[in-house]
């Protein structure tokens, strides 16, 4: 009989396994089970959690941020380039751009509630009906149940018996007679004591960004509350590296600036209701500080900045001491009044509401706590932690082959679209780097576009048969150490928290946020670091990974809470790896090498790329060529 | 904003091996005591690490004795004030309650189907299998979008 410490072990052999259900898994789970009819392979997915709420959309959103409409998939490439100054793949965010709208025409179809223009209240936008914008790729919707409409889909193209939810997987295995691919992984439930081992062909990584590797600005009972979900913890971007993939652009960060405490989210106030932003003193800082801009030619000068300068000329108040930054929210609402009558207002109103209750309920109860009401009293404005993230404002990720029908360079396709270096290993969403903006129906539209690679790639390896590089009671030993050193040790001392002889993953969480946030630009130094306190950071990240072998996990969901930090410190690793190598400040904002305080279109307008050798424990680093496929603005 | 249940509300979802808020809290938070040695409450649930808590609502929203409420995060939110849902199978009707005691109170559609009736594949074309290394889902027809002159490389 199983039980804690003895866990019973399940291996279970498929074609092709998804990790994740979030956005990215559910579109493969939609697109692959069509190309797999008649076919004989087989597919499962794994989630930790529940898909009906997993992932980043577990809340809900308020908007699709990338549905293109009458735009240009080129224009979308042109966005993405300059949003993270300059250098992202354009083959993928082209290639995205072309496919994006199809998911989107799925989710209406499916029950999501799309805001239409007046008149066009009943016509899909798959008929040519017009949505309300909110900004040039954005377009409203009401969105709490998002995510539950995109998951039922993707669960009844799959059928529940090709589903594990709460299982959690921890790492990836390399093939025992080729070790530049995977032929499996490995997961414990968090639910029941069972190990999971599943050897496949093919595997679609895609467990989100990384949240919680940086001090959270709130460290008490707020530190839940993070802009990005809490629960994503890099396990896509530590996973790949550990079992060989490429990793590019991991020194890209995103700093969301947001409400203050709450971190609800400032589009609509901005783009629906013109808000303004302003210093304390009621100065707009991106009109006041425009002339700041012209020193990043030319991320700066484009009609929408750049996100990192945004925020570099918000954080030029705060330094300068005209903060704290705010929101203006009561004389854009008192303009409005002017054109409007006041149950248009109300309406107005209900729509602010609805863009924290939709996708960040937690600001709502700020405002409610504070008694804020926004037609009376501004709201504070704050950048948030950094996040790594690859589907959002930011391109850090798995360097993966593009499509090959849009004059990229050869070296950026070396086989199946969505492949990682590693053969048999995609990735999709947050995982894919070098691109971004991706958002919900972004992440979707790629985990289909990687389905229907995966299902080539498994056909053409019909005959190949998986063959793991460690025995399986390795790896469940290795998994379940946590579990062994907390029986072995726990009645050495009275109190089992502290413990000479192991440490509990919530202080080992602690201790990488206190190091990522003092020596790797996070925002105990307004996000600044230079050479030396990386080598700081460095050293010490080095004595963190030793610990981490000695994690305790007194059940099964300290367990969960061990992986999950382990896969934070490998993926903060790759993020304080690439930041040194890259000897100059791409995204002032975002952070500041101060040793290198600019940007150096010159010598550094080139990709990043690394790779991890989980023997050694050493990263390499190395520039890849940059190339635009559209035309675009040059420095002058 | 931390998730509490509320003792006398919470029915342990009856005794089912699978209670609705341990089933869907995306962080693994929700759990039941079922001998009442965590929280002195017998086949109560509650949230085992609430400083980890998004404030998502999935529990809220899920449970079925509304026994689960939030309390905004002590360490940043004054008290007193309160955001509570009710999500019906089309809409859900949001309470706000501030500091003040004032009222707010807002209803948002959720959905445009019946839940439980999405129905993949139906109507939809077949696979071409010839098409398998092509960009483009099954769902697509035609001409890609895009204006292919703007691809400077080709
Ligand atoms: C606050 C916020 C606001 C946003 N606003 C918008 C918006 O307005 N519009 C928009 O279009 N997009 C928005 N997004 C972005 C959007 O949610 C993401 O781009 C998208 O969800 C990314 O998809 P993904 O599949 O890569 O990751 P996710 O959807 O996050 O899914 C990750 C999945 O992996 C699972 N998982 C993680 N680790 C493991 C593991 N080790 N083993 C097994 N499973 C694992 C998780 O449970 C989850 O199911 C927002 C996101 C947030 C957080
Ligand atoms: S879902 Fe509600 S009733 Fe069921 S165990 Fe949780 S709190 Fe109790
Ligand atoms: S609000 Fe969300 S994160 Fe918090 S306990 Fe409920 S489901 Fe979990």
């Amino acid at each position: 009989m199983a039980e804690f410490g003895n866990p019973e072990v399940i291996e279970e052999e498929v074609d092709i396994l998804l990790i994740g259900g979030g956005m990215a898994c559910c579109g493969a789970a939609y697109e692959i089970m069509r190309w797999m009819e008649g076919t004989d392979l087989t597919v499962k997915l794994i989630d930790k959690a529940a898909m009906d709420r997993s992932g980043a959309v577990a809340q809900g959103l308020s908007a699709i941020n990338t549905y293109l409409g009458d735009n240009d998939p080129a224009d979308y490439a042109r966005m993405v380039a300059n949003d993270l100054m300059g250098i992202t793949r354009d083959d993928l965010a082209y290639d995205l751009g072309r496919h994006v709208d199809d998911s989107v025409h799925l989710f209406e179809e499916w029950g999501l509630p799309i805001w239409k223009q007046p008149g066009d209240e009943d016509k899909p936008l798959k008929d040519g009906g017009k949505p309300v914008r909110s900004g040039k790729w954005q377009i409203m919707i009401n969105g709490e149940s998002y995510k539950w409409i995109v998951a039922e889909a993707a669960k009844k193209a799959l059928g529940t018996d090709k589903i594990q939810e709460r299982v959690f997987i921890v790492k990836l295995i390399n093939d025992k007679n080729d070790p530049t691919r995977v032929a499996g992984a490995i997961g414990f439930s968090v639910r029941e004591h069972k190990v999971h081992v599943y050897k496949f062909k093919a595997c679609l990584l895609a467990a989100g960004g990384c949240v919680n590797i940086f001090r959270p600005r709130s460290v008490g009972e707020g530190t839940g509350r993070a802009w990005y979900p809490v629960w994503n913890s890099g396990s896509t971007y530590a996973m790949a590296a550990e079992a060989g993939a490429e990793l590019t652009m991991m020194e890209n960060r995103f700093v969301p600036a947001r409400f203050k405490d709450g971190y609800g989210p400032v589009g609509a106030w901005f783009l629906l209701f013109k808000a303004k932003a302003t210093n304390a003193i009621g100065e707009v800082y991106m009109d006041k500080n425009k002339e700041m801009l012209n020193e990043y030619p030319p991320y700066g000068q484009a009609a929408v900045p750049a996100s990192c300068l945004r925020n570099h000329l918000m954080m030029h108040e705060m330094k300068e001491g005209r903060g704290p930054i705010y929101m203006d929210t009561p004389t854009a609402l008192a303009k409005l009044a002017e054109t409007m009558t006041p149950k248009e207002i109300k309406h107005l109103e209900a729509e602010a509401w609805e863009d924290f209750l939709d996708m960040c309920i937690g600001q709502a109860g700020v405002w409610a706590g504070e008694n804020i009401e926004p037609e009376k009293k501004p709201s504070e404005l704050m950048p948030t932690e950094p996040y790594l993230l690859g589907s959002h404002s930011g391109c850090c990720g798995i360097w993966v082959s593009g499509p090959t029908d849009v004059g990229a360079p050869a070296e950026w396709s070396w086989g199946y679209r969505s492949m990682t270096t590693v053969k048999g290993l995609f990735t999709a969403g947050d995982g894919v780097g070098a691109s971004g903006h991706k958002f919900s129906s972004g992440s979707h539209a790629e985990g289909r576009i990687s389905a229907k690679a995966m299902v080539k790639f498994a056909l053409d390896n019909k005959d190949w048969k998986p063959e793991l590089d460690t025995p399986v009671n390795e790896l469940v030993e290795e998994i379940y150490k946590p579990v062994r050193t907390y029986l072995e040790f726990k009645d050495y001392s009275t109190a089992i928290d502290i413990n000479p002889n192991y440490i509990t993953p919530k202080m080992l969480q602690f201790r990488l946020q206190k190091i990522m946030d003092e020596y790797c630009a996070g925002v105990a130094t307004w996000y600044q670091t230079n050479a030396h306190m990386l080598q700081v950071c460095e050293d010490k990240l080095e004595m963190l990974k030793e610990d981490s072998l000695k994690m305790r996990a007194k059940d099964l969901h300290e367990l969960l809470r061990a992986w999950e930090n382990y896969h934070r410190i490998i993926t903060a690793e790759a993020h304080m790896k690439h930041i040194q190598f890259r000897e100059e400040s791409r995204y002032p904002g975002f952070y500041y090498r101060m040793d290198f305080n600019f940007v150096d279109e010159e010598n550094w307008k080139c990709f990043v790329n690394s790779t991890y050798d989980r023997k050694t424990k050493e990263w390499t680093c190395k520039k890849v060529p940059h190339v635009d496929l559209v035309s675009k603005p040059t420095a002058a | 904003m931390p998730t509490f249940v509320r003792t006398e509300k919470c029915d342990g979802c009856k005794g089912q091996d699978k209670t609705a808020c341990m089933y869907i809290c995306p962080h693994d938070l929700m759990k039941l005591d079922k001998d009442g040695s965590e929280t002195g409450h017998a086949m109560k649930a509650f949230n085992q690490e609430p400083e980890q808590c998004w404030e998502c609502y999935s529990c809220i929203k899920i449970c079925p004795q509304q026994a689960i409420e939030a309390r905004a995060y002590a360490d940043i939110v004054p008290l007193g004030g309160s955001v509570q849902p009710l999500r019906g199978s089309d809409s859900i009707m949001w309470t706000i309650k501030f500091r003040n005691g004032m009222m707010k109170r807002f209803k948002f559609p959720i959905r445009t189907t019946p839940e439980g009736s999405i129905d993949p594949y139906t109507g939809k074309p077949a696979v071409d299998m010839g098409k398998i290394d092509q960009p483009g889902f099954f769902t697509m027809s035609g001409e890609l979008k895009g204006d292919r002159s703007q691809l400077v490389c080709l």
